[in-house]
């Protein structure tokens, strides 16, 4: 199963990279480029936003891959079907989807590393950083595709375009990609509500691996905080997997 | 009770449902409530109903796909319930609508699908390459599905089910919405599997498709299988040689009806009920115009006149006349007291 979406991903290679790369890469450049050559922003923000910018396409592509084929292939193509009826628990499907949403994320994120270069010029790195950058990746990544299964299997297809407004866009917004979290001391209450975001706690891990001067979350309690939220969201939404895949 | 439900000199079963119920959840009735039958190996069995009478539900049961409230299925002597993997290994689906993966060629599609049931990996492609040539399928190959007919998807998902080599195929509705062409090649195709050994379980709300594919029939209604029989058997159970189907111009009350049982020869009159339309409630047979089947000893043809005279003596035209043998709809409207459609 796992090789057939490699294949169909490798034959829409160019799809593919156009549906990971653009988004960050515009907000690379407006955010990093564009607004510190303007002089509207300090000259390091572009290091803090970087970080974050990866944490974002992590869990976002991730996402992306899981829930809106899931929602096409349960509602009207019924793709899946075929899967379902394979010799082999119904787990094992919902595990392989999971499984290549973690390779997509991970690929969409290391080529934000040479678009990083080449946009800003130079990007934070700290060789000691790494064991610490790949974790927060493969959870951040495992973080959105417990979203992506949970919202792929609890979604109406007709209802999709909700999927979009009021779930992409708060979480998109709530995940600390942008600005560090505790520089939100100011503004309490948001605060509040982004340390409710998972993705949080993705952008703090990268910021602590690969910018830790910048003031941030503690590494541990990261990654504490994405065990268990992955935990939970897997349990939900392989739960959700079942409800769908057997009346 | 279940000795009755099978084929006479059956050596093995590759199907066996013993009192199966569905009820789904917030539904008040059983969608399938108490369903038992056997299917010898190599036989093909129809399950012949109205829309909405289970046999989907039934199906998707026996193909681990439904988890049933009460009652045990086994495939192959395997129980779905149990060891749904194992069952899955012994058995493929034909769905009623086109479920194929868009993404990928039709050739691919087969491949795929024998690489989820563990078929090796240069078998697959033989084995593909066969069956997209036996279902002459071959010159569109490469072709994705989404520039396919409903009937040659229908052929593509039968040589899909096909490449892993099942015991038992399950069809739903296999011909429905196609075209008569198609409908025919899909038959042809389906006779030539009752050569081989595989056995086939196929849902219809076709008499003809019911009566000409199938070794028996199970007819259901409600949730509830009514009869079980061979075809032939089942229009055979309808007493008398032959039908004489009347239509009048006009409603009209049960005198018309006793008088007409009163003509000799005729074994029992039924009155024939619209069925309903989609959700509404049947209209009253008194309100519409006089259709009634006479079902008789001898011929047909003899009693046409004599029919027509009684039919007049209640001041009523005759409109139209229909002799026949009893068909498998006979049978239905015999069991339900309503057409098929």
């Amino acid at each position: 199963m796992l090789r057939r979406d490699l294949y169909v991903t490798w034959r829409e290679l160019p799809a593919f990279l156009a549906q990971v790369i653009l988004q960050p890469l515009f907000m690379l450049f407006v955010f990093g480029k564009v607004l510190g050559s303007l002089g509207l922003t300090k000259h390091h923000y572009a290091e803090l936003l970087f970080p974050g910018l990866v944490a974002l396409t992590a869990v976002l592509t991730a996402m992306q891959t899981l829930a809106f084929p899931l929602v096409a292939e349960f509602g009207w193509t019924k793709e899946i079907e075929d899967r379902l009826l394979a010799p082999m628990p119904i787990s094992f499907v919902a595990a392989e989807k999971v499984l290549f949403a973690l390779l997509r994320a991970l690929v969409a994120t290391l080529i934000m590393l040479p678009v990083g270069i080449v946009v800003l010029g130079s990007i934070p790195w700290r060789w000691s950083g790494v064991p610490l950058f790949v974790a927060g990746l493969v959870l951040g990544a495992l973080v959105g595709a417990g979203f992506g299964l949970l919202m792929g299997t609890l979604v109406q297809p007709q209802r999709i375009n909700l999927l979009f407004s009021l779930v992409f866009t708060p979480l998109l917004f709530t995940g600390c990609s942008q600005y560090p979290w505790p520089s939100l001391a100011r503004l309490r209450w948001f605060q509040v509500v982004t340390a409710a975001n998972p993705m949080t706690y993705v952008s703090e891990s990268l910021r602590g691996a690969l910018v830790p001067t910048v003031p941030h979350i503690r590494p541990w309690i990261c990654l504490l905080v994405l065990v268990f939220a992955v935990c939970v969201l897997m349990a939900v939404g392989v739960r959700g997997f079942y409800r769908r895949a057997i009346d | 009770m279940a000795g009755d439900l099978l084929p006479e000199g059956s050596a093995g079963l590759a199907v066996e449902v013993r009192d199966l119920v569905k009820r789904y959840p917030k539904s008040p009735v059983n969608a399938v409530d108490g369903v038992s039958f056997g299917v010898a190996a190599g036989e093909v069995f129809g399950l012949l109903g109205p829309n909405g009478a289970g046999k989907t539900t039934t199906v998707g049961m026996l193909t681990t796909r439904v988890r049933p409230t009460a009652g045990t299925a086994s495939i192959g002597g395997v129980d779905v319930v149990r060891d749904p993997v194992q069952a899955r290994r012994q058995l493929a689906v034909v769905p009623q609508r086109s479920n194929l993966d868009r993404s990928i060629s039709i050739r691919d599609n087969l491949v795929f699908h024998a690489a989820y049931h563990g078929v090796p990996a240069r078998e697959r492609e033989q084995r593909a390459d066969e069956l997209l040539e036996q279902f002459g399928l071959l010159d569109r190959a490469r072709d994705k599905p989404d520039f396919f007919s409903g009937g040659q998807s229908q052929r593509v998902m039968i040589a899909r089910a096909l490449t892993h080599a099942p015991r038992v195929l399950f069809l739903d509705e296999p011909t429905t919405g196609l075209d008569p062409a198609a409908r025919l090649f899909v038959w042809d195709r389906l006779r030539e599997l009752r050569e081989s050994e595989v056995t086939i379980i196929l849902t219809t709300h076709d008499m003809d498709e019911a009566a000409l594919l199938a070794d028996r029939v199970g007819i259901m209604d409600h949730g509830k299988l009514l009869a079980l029989d061979t075809p032939q058997a089942l229009m055979r159970s309808l007493e008398g040689e032959g039908t004489l189907e009347l239509a009048a111009d006009r409603p009209a009350d049960g005198a018309v009806v006793d008088a007409l049982a009163a003509l000799g020869g005729v074994d029992r009159v039924e009155r024939i009920q619209a069925a309903a339309e989609n959700g509404a409630p049947p209209p009253l047979p008194e309100s519409q115009p006089l259709r009634v089947r006479l079902y008789l000893t001898g011929d047909a043809a003899l009693l046409v006149a004599p029919a027509a005279a009684v039919l007049a003596e209640h001041g009523l035209a005759l409109q139209d006349v229909k002799l026949g043998t009893p068909t498998l709809e006979d049978v239905f409207i015999h069991l339900t007291g309503r057409t098929l459609r």
